[in-house]
């Protein structure tokens, strides 16, 4: 049974169906990417599961069906959601926002060791962790609320494009940050990116939105096979 | 115009202070939390002076004046927590995430509703509220008359800042607190309960009003708007100092209500002439001026943060 399961999941903004029958699975450990153009629905389906969208159709996570939950219960059932655009607590500092990740957990020496590991993992951090968010760069807010995701503890981590904004080369290192993440932690992710090249430096499989809808998936190594893919995505 | 004189005026002014500090810092939380100005913050705070009224008149019989006091105004505060709460849930709620000016309209409407409650239940004539001591004492230190009243409201108004303090660096309530007033949906998605926490955001800055309502109660006597002229002190205070910043709200309240006892009295003629200028009949422009001064020079407040928006 995977992890997560969405079967013909919909949504609309308003009178807008964004989307229109999007499935998906994410295995327990594994990590899978959702590409497509603009508009086709990647970060809504992201919205859909942590409950920040209202959504119709099947959303399951480790057995139980939790669509029509509020964000806060989707993220105590161990689902971590780093929106588009970050959402680090700006006025907060960093070691702040590492404890705010942590809220619902109460092993402290756990959390204290979890920072340590995420400082060695994000050394730029280690140096600003008495900074406030909003003094950071847009590659270190980007590693901070990465990390506070993963101070959660979660089982699943959902990434909405964390290169959003940055220069390729600091995205790039966002990037190996979040494999080695994945190397060292064996949690599952769902990882939404424009960027195909970046995307499958970190996920095993692809699930491809168009309008709404997905139209393909398959492992990376199929995809990056498949003419139809190099050409819209990968640019080659 | 002696030095006693002076630190007199300093004194007075840093009493009456507190009282406009306390609403300002009432105003500072509701609206790191929610992003409204609530007018109704006043209003709230002289409703909460009547209910611990009626709480010492009941307990006073069997415990003694100060006994009912405490007691009381302890209560009032309590039962503050959750009517702010309430308006929170069942008023503000609705509001939020909306247009702000639509929701600032709806807290002026509650500061009418509640003034009103309080007219028709208690009338609006004048209410003595009973005190620990007469507020006109005063004991004398090196040719300084300071009144008691000033020194406590000073004490009390300091212990609530750092009790304050305390809650918001220092524990973990305080933290979520101060995330949510962050930014509201990156503390969902970290599991925090935005709407529980922005209801006890309310309870606590009602719990500041009802703490400036219990200290001005007994100096200016009850009445359904004894506090108005305070909130457009604290709200001058808040500008001032800036929207977001507790400490700048707090200096800011002291500040206006000092310059304005020394400018009653110093600028009462414009200085080296007998012509009348500023005096206790017109110290209340001084806030106003201090304001325009502040808004056209640092917009954010002194104190304030500018926003900055990244895209």
């Amino acid at each position: 049974m995977p992890l997560l399961e969405l079967t013909d999941v919909t949504a609309s903004y308003g009178p807008v169906q964004v989307l229109d029958g999007v499935s998906l699975d994410v295995p327990e450990g594994g990590a899978v990417g959702i590409l497509g153009a603009n508009g086709a629905g990647k970060t809504t389906t992201l919205r859909a599961i942590s409950g920040t969208v209202r959504a119709g159709g099947r959303i399951v996570f480790d057995g139980r069906s939790i669509r029509g939950m509020r964000p806060e219960q989707v993220a105590a059932l161990g689902i971590a959601h780093v929106p588009e655009g970050r959402g680090t607590l700006g006025n907060l500092t960093v070691r702040e926002n590492l404890m705010v990740g942590a809220f619902l957990r109460r092993d402290r020496r756990q959390i204290a060791e979890d920072i340590d590991f995420l400082l060695d993992l994000f050394p730029n951090l280690r140096s600003r962790i008495r900074s406030n968010a909003s003094a950071l760069s847009g590659g270190e807010q980007q590693m901070l609320a990465v990390s506070r995701a993963f101070m959660a503890k979660p089982r699943l981590l959902i990434l909405d494009e964390p290169s959003l904004g940055l220069a390729p080369s600091t995205a790039k290192d966002v990037y190996a940050a979040i494999a080695r993440l994945r190397r060292e932690s064996g949690i599952a992710m769902l990882v939404v990116e424009q960027n195909a090249n970046l995307a499958f430096s970190v996920v095993d499989s692809v699930t491809v939105l168009e309008t709404g809808r997905s139209v393909l998936s398959g492992s990376t190594a199929e995809l990056k096979g498949n003419d139809d893919i190099r050409r819209a995505y990968l640019g080659a | 115009m002696t030095v006693a004189t002076f630190i007199q005026l300093i004194v007075e002014g840093l009493g009456t202070g507190a009282v406009y500090a306390a609403l300002a810092l009432a105003i500072v939380l509701v609206n790191q939390a929610t992003g409204i100005v609530n007018f109704a913050q006043g209003g709230m705070a002289v409703l909460s002076a009547y209910i611990a009224l009626v709480l010492v008149n009941l307990f006073a019989p069997a415990t003694g004046t100060a006994a009912a006091l405490v007691l009381a105004i302890i209560l009032a505060a309590a039962i503050s927590f959750v009517l702010g709460a309430l308006v929170e849930r069942l008023i503000i709620r609705r509001f939020e995430g909306g247009d702000p000016d639509t929701a600032v309209v709806a807290t002026i409407g509650l500061l009418t509703l509640i003034t009103g409650i309080c007219g028709i239940v208690w009338s609006y004539n004048y209410l003595p509220f009973p005190w620990f001591f007469s507020t006109g004492d005063a004991f004398r230190v090196g040719g300084v008359t300071i009144s008691w009243w000033a020194l406590t409201s000073i004490l009390v108004i300091v212990i609530v800042m750092v009790l304050l303090q305390l809650l918001f660096r220092g524990t973990k309530l305080g933290l979520a607190l101060r995330a949510v007033a962050d930014n509201p949906q990156s503390a969902a998605l970290s599991g925090l309960r935005v709407g529980g926490l922005l209801m006890i955001g309310w309870g606590f800055a009602a719990v500041l009003g009802s703490i400036a309502g219990a200290i001005v109660a007994p100096k200016l006597q009850l009445a359904p708007n004894m506090l108005e002229e305070a909130l457009v002190y604290a709200l001058a205070a808040v500008i001032i100092g800036g929207l977001d910043s507790p400490i700048g709200a707090v200096v800011a309240a002291f500040g206006v209500s000092v310059l304005e006892n020394l400018a009653a009295v110093y600028l009462a003629t414009i200085p080296g002439t007998s012509i009348p200028f500023i005096g206790h009949d017109l110290k209340i422009v001084v806030p106003f001026v201090l304001l325009f001064l502040v808004l056209v020079i640092r917009p954010q407040g002194l104190f304030g943060r500018k926003s900055v928006v990244r895209v």
